[in-house]
């Protein structure tokens, strides 16, 4: 590694990190201000102390948006990351009805966000939907099912990007290696686990990065989709976050909810890089098996 | 070291793409700046409605061509207009004339200091005084008057598919009895008693309203609304949260109202496509169902009658709830103060603008005008609509309105969960003590 010198010097990341600092830094410090205060909107905030900070575990609806936030986390991780892990290393083949299907996966990669939500909820309507015609109940008026019609939509948007991911950096694996353990006779689901998925180790943590703290910040689909209902029971933090500060204009505490939620994203990326030792950025290519 | 290289190129990218937007950047802030708004006219902000547009922008055609300062129009739709509204307030560069709810809504700007007071002018124009006095009340705070009436009334009205109900041989409900009644029998028949768009909680609201009304009568909300001590605790608000329980758990919404919307129309094609019997909503059904569903209404299968009596309930079933209309308000910040308190005076009080009003298939708020309106389009509606609010003793405002933003967001979303029975009457009601 004597790759430190000719890294490049400061002044290229200088625009970036302007950039960053105009648009990343100071509104997350000016948030955590104004979670410090009382203010509508309208006139000035006004000092309040910790008086937000005090009444977050009171709201029975932060509590619950954090619980549904990690569990619409969790539920997404789950979903998308088998999903796409096989159809990207699926689609990496060069077989040619391959890139035929694969540019129908990728099709909702090119839809915006709103168009998706709003083509699955005349889906999902319980009245005159498709899912009426299917069998009349609606997974979006269940409490106990909504959160699952809502990962499922958002999986739906966000696979094709991670099998993209998946697709590129099966491409990258040596062919060498296959072609060895064909000689020493493993078989495809051998090579898989044995050549496949330790190759992408580094893939798949940088989309597992992507996917937790993506769905930590998930927001407009479910506002869409469910309004954060039925009752509570899909109102992720994000959305309770936007319904305290631009419904109720309560925007103290908004802020501090926001404070929270850009916390947990640092700390839980941190972690999973940390815990993967992503960081150190080694490459395992070649040499392996 | 393939991997050092590939490093090197992706921040040059990134730097390059930072470099490209910090320029693209500067190039629009160079020249956005002179083209934004003309303000040498009066800016009159108001919520994108098809009934009521025309309406507002043919009164500013007739203000435009004998002021010096004529005025134009911005439309919002509702929930973007809100927060725009609210975020103008607080910056320099607010409308001149802004279209709001009145009560508590309107009360926030009063007390920041942004409303203009037209008490005074209005007492020097007795030309002014024409409008129901339980409406012109919404439009003040502290007894003092910041809003005029700028469209029609809102009562909320029980519709009923007079088909459903002439298959069923069953007559509209005049009791909550009868109503509760009424529910077992559709859903014999498979048929939703009530439509209910749950996904919105406001639409949840109009059956505690009227029920507290009845059962205990207008003062247990004003109570509420002047947010006096143990106001929610009172029996009649529990009895009342009961009751829209009640009606939920019977399945008088059917399964799946929480998903249900009001915006889309679902509700209301199914209640004109007689999958549902009744609906429960603001006098603003009327017309969108003229215009969304015209056969069910040319047809005449569309009834209406007042919400039911509650026997032994304390209030005047008479007594209504809903919008008493939607006001239109001169900001202190405006720097065409004078001309646009003159402009919202004259243009509101106009003959044209009332009979352009009404041709519209409102109901304007004004005083005696039921005899204009028996020779409406929309005769027979506007004429029960009228009456109702005419005869009544009280008019209580939404609450979500009536409430401050705050607490009317908490409101709606423990109405949800009450609804869905995920929480207790009594539950609701230590949420909403807590709420500020």
């Amino acid at each position: 590694m004597s790759a430190r010198s000719q890294r490049p010097g400061f002044g290229w990341a200088a625009p970036a990190t302007v950039f960053f600092v105009a648009f990343g830094i100071l509104p997350i410090a000016i948030v955590a201000y104004l979670s410090l205060t009382r203010w509508n909107g309208l006139g000035s905030p006004e000092w309040a102390g910790l008086e937000n900070w005090r009444a977050l575990p009171d709201d029975p609806d932060a509590l619950n948006g954090i619980k549904v936030t990690f569990l619409l986390t969790l539920l997404c991780w789950l979903i998308q990351t088998p999903v796409s892990l096989l159809l990207g290393v699926w689609s990496a083949g060069r077989q040619r009805s391959r890139a035929i299907l694969s540019t129908v996966f990728f099709l909702p990669l090119l839809l915006s966000t709103t168009a998706i939500a709003l083509t699955w909820l005349s889906f999902l309507d319980p009245n005159f939907g498709l899912a009426a015609s299917l069998g009349g109940s609606s997974l979006l008026s269940s409490p106990h099912q909504a959160l699952y019609a809502v990962a499922f939509v958002i999986a739906w948007q966000f696979v094709p990007f991670h099998t993209l991911l998946y697709q590129a950096a099966a491409r990258q694996i040596p062919t060498s290696m296959y072609e060895d353990a064909e000689l020493a006779g493993a078989n495809t689901l051998r090579q898989f686990f044995a050549i496949t998925l330790p190759q992408l180790r580094n893939t798949i943590i940088a989309s597992s990065v992507l996917i937790v703290v993506g769905s930590l910040t998930y927001f407009e689909s479910i506002l869409l989709l469910t309004g954060g209902g039925p009752g509570t029971a899909t109102r992720v933090l994000p959305l309770h976050m936007y319904i305290k500060g631009f419904v109720g204009f309560d925007m103290g505490f908004a802020s501090a909810l926001a404070v929270l939620l850009v916390a947990v994203g640092t700390l839980l990326s941190v972690l999973i890089v940390r815990s993967t030792g992503y960081y150190r950025m080694a490459s395992d290519r070649e040499g392996f098996l | 070291m393939r991997h050092a290289r590939l490093a090197r190129g992706v921040v040059c990218v990134i730097a390059a793409a930072g470099l490209f937007a910090t320029s693209g950047c500067g190039a629009v802030l160079g020249t956005a700046g002179p083209a934004a708004g003309s303000r040498n006219r009066i800016q009159v902000w108001a919520l994108q409605d098809p009934q009521n547009q025309p309406v507002i922008e043919a009164g500013i055609r007739a203000y435009n061509r004998s002021a010096i300062i004529g005025a134009e129009l911005l439309t919002y739709v509702n929930d973007a207009y809100k927060q725009k509204l609210q975020v103008s307030m607080g910056s320099p560069n607010p409308p001149d004339v802004f279209f709001n709810w009145g009560g508590g809504n309107l009360a926030q700007f009063v007390r920041a200091g942004n409303v203009v007071d037209l008490t005074t002018r209005l007492e020097r124009d007795p030309n002014a005084n024409i409008f129901l006095d339980s409406v012109m009340k919404v439009g003040q705070v502290d007894g003092r008057q910041y809003g005029l009436p700028m469209n029609g009334i809102q009562p909320v009205v029980l519709f009923y598919n007079k088909k459903v109900f002439a298959d069923a041989r069953v007559k509209p409900p005049t009791t909550f009895d009868e109503l509760l009644s009424l529910v077992d029998i559709f859903k014999d028949r498979d048929i939703t008693p009530i439509a209910l768009p749950g996904a919105q909680g406001w639409t949840e609201l109009m059956y505690l309203e009227y029920l507290l009304d009845r059962v205990g009568g207008p003062e247990k909300f004003a109570a509420i609304a002047a947010d006096k001590p143990d106001a929610w605790r009172d029996p009649a608000v529990l009895r009342a949260l009961t009751m829209c329980q009640d009606l939920a758990k019977r399945g008088a919404f059917g399964k799946n109202f929480a998903s249900i919307n009001y915006d889309n129309t679902g509700a209301s094609r199914l209640f004109a496509t007689g999958k549902a019997a009744m609906f429960l909503m603001g006098s603003w059904e009327y017309s969108s169902q003229a215009s969304n569903n015209p056969e069910f209404v040319r047809s005449g299968n569309l009834g209406w009658v007042p919400f039911p009596k509650v026997d032994g309930g304390a209030g005047d079933p008479k007594n209504v709830v809903g919008n008493p209309s939607n006001y239109f308000s001169v900001t202190s910040r405006s720097s065409h103060r004078d001309a646009a308190v003159n402009f919202v005076v004259s243009m509101v009080t106009s003959k044209e603008y009332i009979s352009a009003l009404i041709d519209a298939g409102q109901v304007p708020a004004v005083k005696g005008v039921d005899k204009q309106l028996a020779t409406s389009a929309n005769a027979d509606f506007a004429t029960f609509t009228y009456r109702m609010v005419a005869d009544a003793k009280a008019f209580t405002q939404s609450w979500d309105q009536a409430l401050s933003p705050s607490v009317a967001s908490e409101l709606l979303t423990n109405l949800q969960k009450l609804f869905l029975s995920d929480i207790s009457p009594q539950q609701f009601v230590t949420a909403m003590e807590k709420a500020k």
